[in-house]
């Protein structure tokens, strides 16, 4: 690698450190104390889509099909590893529902069994609270054969099936 | 031999590197197995969706010089029900953590294995805590330190037994008592249970100290390993309240 090539990454990887926060309402990473869709009007308050890592805005964004806000959790639920409800920002989505009038709440946690509990638990919470709880579906990738489908993810699929508008 | 082929429940996962997991497995036949799953957090991974904690397999690895590697896996039974609902979900990590630290590597189990196979099948049919109650009961007798239940473990003297002591190995009577007082029910259970019984106990429905039970044999396991469980129901016991906005 050049010198100056080396110099210009190492000053990327320093600007960075420097300049980007986390974000004081849902935890996604910024560059102000409110990030770019926390700041952003024109984003539905009402619908909150819940996700581990701020990585999954960024797939959820490319979507470019969900217009609400997100809450990073910061994991999920693992105790085998020492995760449990308290290492994750779950006092600070409850702390969001009334103030900001949220009426529905998406679960995007990961579809693994970590991801799962954390679906599950959060659902405990929230539903009381009269918020209408969701959970993202799972299925099959597009572009991809059927035959090579694994029987969890196939089996998933056909649960979730749908009606088709003629 | 290089490549070799057994049964397996997935204990845990850990990520590693882009898109692979180190894989942590309980076998019959080579103990616990650790090894690399490639490519299984990719959405278009073929074996990523059986290779979840809880998944009862078969599969395929190549033998490592650390880890192995798997290549090809089947899925017997991905215990669905232990999936879907917290309250049979924790315990069934309960006993995965606990099989995940008695296990040794390489070392043939096929005693503790069914047991748990056949605990993961009876937890999802029945969310009774009296379920982890018998896999922990049944797995210090197979680690050859089943707790002491028909007399005190310290004198020999008959009934009452009041209290349980993990250290003394088991129940003790009025005189010799410390450690957890215990009701008269409970003792009975415990025997039942540790004789056997686990089925008929099940039937019979909730019989009011089933939670005690379950919590003497957690801590009878936690004290035969010297470590505190982490997977336990008082987990998601402290459900988080919100917090004062601002």
């Amino acid at each position: 690698m050049a010198k100056e090539d080396a110099t210009r990454l190492a000053q990327a990887i320093v600007e960075v450190k420097e300049r980007t926060v986390l974000c004081s309402v849902c935890f996604n990473i910024g560059i102000a104390e409110r990030c770019a869709i926390c700041a952003d009007d024109r984003r539905d308050g009402s619908i909150l889509c819940v996700v581990e890592d701020p990585r999954d805005i960024v797939a959820v964004e490319r979507t470019r099909e969900f217009k609400g806000r997100y809450h990073v959790l910061g994991g999920a639920l693992s105790p085998i590893e020492g995760v449990g409800p308290e290492q994750l920002r779950v006092r600070e989505l409850l702390g969001r529902l009334e103030p900001e009038g949220v009426t529905e709440v998406i679960l995007c946690t990961n579809p693994n069994l970590e991801g799962e509990a954390t679906a599950m638990y959060l659902a405990r919470l929230l539903k009381p609270l009269g918020v209408r709880t969701t959970r993202i579906a799972s299925g099959l990738p597009v572009g991809g054969d059927l035959e090579y489908a694994d029987e969890l993810t196939l089996g998933r699929a056909l649960e979730g099936r749908r009606e088709v508008d003629a | 031999m290089a490549l070799y082929r057994d049964e397996g429940v997935v204990l845990r996962t850990m990520r590693l590197g882009e898109a692979d997991r180190i894989i942590t497995l309980a076998t019959p036949e080579h103990g616990k197995v650790r090894a690399v799953a490639k490519g299984v957090r990719k959405t278009k991974s073929r074996i990523g969706a059986r290779l979840e904690p809880l998944s009862h397999v078969t599969m395929l690895c190549w033998n490592g010089r650390e880890l192995d590697v798997v290549t090809q896996v089947e899925v017997l039974s991905s215990f669905r029900p232990l999936r879907e609902e917290l309250d049979r979900m924790v315990p069934a990590m309960t006993m995965l953590e606990i099989v995940d630290q008695v296990a040794v590597e390489r070392h043939p189990m096929p005693e503790l294995f069914m047991m748990l196979v056949g605990a993961l099948k009876t937890l999802a049919t029945s969310s009774s805590p009296l379920v982890l109650a018998g896999f922990c009961w049944r797995l210090l007798t197979i680690e050859g330190v089943a707790p002491i239940v028909e007399c005190c473990a310290r004198c020999g003297g008959p009934d009452p037994l009041v209290a349980f002591d993990g250290s003394e190995g088991g129940f003790l009577c009025r005189s010799c008592r410390r450690g957890q007082a215990v009701s008269p029910e409970t003792v009975e259970l415990v025997r039942r249970i540790v004789g056997g019984d686990l089925g008929g106990v099940l039937s019979e429905g909730p019989h009011g100290v089933d939670d005690d039970v379950e919590h003497l044999a957690v801590s009878a396991v936690e004290r035969h390993l010297d470590r505190r469980l982490r997977t336990t129901r008082h987990l998601l016991d402290a459900a988080p309240s919100a917090s004062p906005s601002g």
